[in-house]
């Protein structure tokens, strides 16, 4: 059977994987830049329902980005694991990792639960609207983030890594750092800025 | 870098979270909004050099860098033709 897990030679000379991964990263700040733009435009239009003001639990949100923030610095350990060829630290950085990714899911939830409970649903307004794409798109790829992060514990379990082991573990890092940044920002824009 | 090297910046991104979530509660007057904007993007460029292992070839960073300027660009100009910043 033909071995399909070797290195592919590229023309560039540069790794095709990490050419890709960047250029995905890059179409995404187009994406998140249409998104938050839009939730500038729209925060301030509150025909009904409750005001940013009233709903922002900005403790609850701090220790959330807090745990995010967090989670970048374990993702670095474990693409640093990996470039040591330690197999061990590198699945207990990942899990740890996912288990903070997913602790911000959590919060994500209950917030969202709780601005609904307090008459915040996704048609109220244009602030509601807007409020729950942007920050739901985001928690859809944290959850994406974390599904690619458990499923890379698992396939390393079985030693069934396809190319570099440490190159793999860095593509699902720069993209766990990029929904980091993507946070950096709308923590900054959406909820220290009041409307 | 050196895992200590990582838990540095950590705690340095920890700390400037910090103090943007005081700007909340301490009223900094006019300097609130700069030093906000300041700080978020001082914490961007940190995770991005740092964190994202910086750029091995110069065409990635091309490549994050233009949609990142393009993003930027487009917005400004979409948000200037509904008058935003004149608000």
């Amino acid at each position: 059977m033909t071995d399909v897990t070797h290195d592919h030679a590229s023309s560039t000379g540069i790794s095709n994987v990490k050419l890709g991964m960047w250029a995905f990263l890059g179409s995404e700040c187009l994406l998140f830049g249409g998104l938050i733009s839009t939730y500038m435009l729209y925060r301030g239009r509150v025909t009904g329902g409750p005001r940013p003001s009233q709903i922002f639990d900005i403790p609850f949100t701090s220790v959330s980005s807090f745990i995010l923030l967090m989670s970048s610095l374990t993702m670095v350990l474990a693409v640093s694991a990996a470039h040591k060829e330690d197999d061990r630290k590198i699945n207990l950085w990942l899990t740890v990792t996912a288990l903070l990714g997913a602790t911000f899911v959590g919060g994500q939830v209950y917030e969202f639960t709780a601005f609904y409970k307090e008459g915040l649903g996704f048609s109220t307004s244009l602030f509601g609207s807007s409020f729950y794409t942007l920050t739901g798109f985001h928690g859809v790829h944290v959850t994406v983030g974390i599904i690619m992060l458990m499923s890379l514990v698992g396939i390393l379990k079985r030693s069934k890594v396809p190319g570099k082991k440490a190159e793999v573990v860095e593509m699902i890092g720069l993209y766990w750092h990029f929904v980091d940044i993507v946070w950096i920002v709308i923590f900054t824009l959406v909820y220290l800025i009041p409307v | 870098m050196s895992d200590a090297g990582y838990i540095r910046i950590a705690l340095i991104l920890a700390a400037i979270t910090a103090l943007e979530v005081s700007t909340y509660y301490v009223d900094f007057g006019v300097l609130f909004l700069p030093a906000l904007l300041i700080m978020m993007v001082v914490k961007f460029v940190m995770v991005v050099s740092y964190f994202m292992h910086k750029f091995d070839n110069k065409v990635f960073s091309y490549l994050f860098y233009a949609g990142l300027a393009l993003a930027v660009g487009v917005y400004i100009v979409f948000l200037s033709t509904f008058k935003f910043f004149l608000q």
